[in-house]
């Protein structure tokens, strides 16, 4: 595999990992703007790991992704106490306060950042979106998923149907960040150099747009969205190289006017089934 | 008929200063029809959503088989067997028919094992068979699959009343099920209503159309300010002056028929 191409499928693995994380929360009704945080904590306790304790990478990587689920638990309680564009803040700010404290905490590295002494092969990345991406399907098949997407459309209806609104929504956010994590650790193992600068406000804003662009309705959205994100300014670097950002921009805002619910939506994936000849249930 | 199988006792509710439900009481018993009207803003839907626990009941208590459900948890009640529909359409708008319908069992399939299921997947599910079926048996001429903010009103409204079905409820609380629907709909409504109630379901209805009311209930409470005004068999209340006067203002005392 060329050096290049390993390169796009090495960070669209971590970014379709990282997606599916800020899915969950998204899929169940709350926006995470905080994704970057869930994925440097991911990212520097699986560095850690590795590199002080030096315990084997999967070792680490599973300590990653649990650290960052584990703050994804308790976080969700404050968070989930907010609404709408508070929600967004109170997030955003949490992943403010992470890179903040990664900054001015010398055993990380601080702003120099810090050298991840273990590999992870890009194979093992694709392995590991791969069971990422079936487990995010099943999860959307299951009554789970269901009850998601019930509580994103009508909370309380939803609470009325016996849903326990409340525990779906700590579910997401616990679900989001182990796999924000997850990402974050990859990341941190196949690049072997982590900095808190990488974790900014602008890739917390770019995962929210690849599951919002994606759509939010099924397992479809961050797969279409993520890949999109990361594969299309790529092909636009075989064009007009300056303009590249101005088109793939441009192509957002067409997007957000044709789609505004996001590329695939529930209806988009029943109407593909339906043309294909599957008969509808009767 | 035995003892009821829902009791509600001085119930009272106030927003801030505004006292939207004051002492009201009455009791269902197992099977029956029981209509609920009143002028607008007479606080129907606020008996609606006091019993479903979406608002906090002030005073008074609300009992359900013989247990207190006063202050029990929204999420609660539904397993106990009390399910509603809702004035204005409340489904799920980006989910299928089928999904929607699902929703209604929620409460019966909140096990672990159930929840993991992938059942979009598994077309023999038995809970996924039995919503289809229900889908069916409510003549419900959809496409299961389609989403349901895509379909017309009237399909929409009785979709609502099968997912408030799939919980197996004793108790049905239906929040205007035939406002919007054309005659022919809302007779094929009541004769669908007169079905479930033969399976011993009780029906808490609101209701403003006093022709399906006489079609389909045979006992009727009237609601005027927050208060009782008036319990009685629906040919009664039309001839209730106190009813009258709720709705039509005093001179309807001189109307015929006024007592």
């Amino acid at each position: 595999m060329g050096g290049y191409l390993e390169g796009i499928i090495a960070i669209l693995c971590i970014n379709l990992i990282f997606a599916y994380g800020v899915f969950l929360t998204a899929a169940s009704g709350q926006l995470n703007l905080g994704g970057a945080g869930f994925q440097a904590l991911g990212a520097y306790v699986a560095g850690v790991c590795s590199t002080s304790l030096e315990v084997p990478i999967f070792i680490s990587v599973l300590a990653g992704m649990l650290g960052a689920g584990l703050i994804g638990f308790l976080i969700s309680f404050p968070v989930l106490r907010t609404r709408g564009v508070y929600m967004v803040l109170a997030t955003f700010a949490f992943a403010l306060v992470v890179s903040g404290i990664i900054l001015n905490t010398d055993f990380l590295g601080g702003a120099t950042g810090m050298v991840v002494s273990a590999y992870t092969p890009v194979e093992t990345l694709i392995a590991v979106t791969i069971i990422t991406i079936f487990s995010m399907f099943w999860l959307m098949a299951s009554r789970i998923g269901l009850a998601m997407r019930a509580v994103h459309d009508d909370d309380t209806v939803s609470e009325i149907m016996g849903v326990n609104v409340r525990g779906v929504q700590v579910f997401a956010f616990t679900l989001g960040g182990a796999l924000a994590g997850l990402s974050g650790a990859l990341y941190a193992h196949h690049y072997s150099f982590i900095e808190a600068q990488y974790f900014n406000a602008l890739l917390s804003i770019f995962v929210l747009l690849f599951v919002l662009i994606g759509g939010t309705q099924t397992a479809w959205g961050p797969l279409i969205g993520a890949s999109f994100f990361t594969l299309v300014p790529e092909l636009l670097r075989l064009g007009e190289t300056e303009w590249r950002y101005v088109i793939f921009g441009t192509l957002i805002v067409i997007m957000m006017i044709y789609r505004p619910e996001g590329i695939v939506t529930r209806e988009l994936v029943h109407r593909t089934i339906t043309l294909f000849g599957r008969k509808p249930e009767r | 008929m035995g003892e009821p199988i829902l009791q509600i006792s001085s119930m009272t509710k106030s927003f801030g200063g505004l006292k939207v439900l004051e002492g009201v009481s009455f009791d269902l018993k197992p099977g029956e029809r029981f209509g609920l009207i009143g002028p607008n803003g007479a606080g129907k839907t606020t008996v609606f959503n006091l019993l479903s626990g979406v608002y906090t009941v002030d005073d008074g208590s609300v009992f359900l088989a013989g247990q207190d459900i006063t202050n029990l948890s929204i999420r609660a009640r539904i397993g106990l067997g009390l399910s509603r529909s809702f004035q204005n359409i409340r489904l799920m708008p980006h989910l299928s028919v089928l999904e929607n319908v699902m929703m209604g069992q929620h409460c019966k399939t909140n096990q672990i094992v159930e929840m993991i299921k992938p059942i979009s997947w598994m077309k023999n599910n038995k809970w996924r068979q039995h919503a289809l079926e229900t889908i069916k048996n409510a003549g419900l001429e959809v496409d299961p699959d389609s989403t349901v903010s895509e379909l017309p009103y009237g399909v929409r409204k009785k979709i609502e009343v099968v997912r408030a079905l799939m919980s197996n409820p004793s108790v049905l609380m239906l929040d205007e099920p035939a406002a919007g629907l054309n005659s022919n709909e809302t007779a094929e409504l009541a004769d669908f209503l007169h079905g479930i109630s033969d399976s011993n379901v009780t029906l808490l209805l609101v209701e403003h159309d006093m022709n399906f009311i006489h079609a389909l209930c045979e006992k009727v409470a009237v609601l005027n300010f927050g208060s009782k005004i008036f319990e009685g068999t629906p040919q009664e209340v039309n001839r209730d002056k106190a009813v009258l006067e709720a709705y039509l203002g005093t001179s309807a005392m001189e109307m015929p028929g006024a007592t």
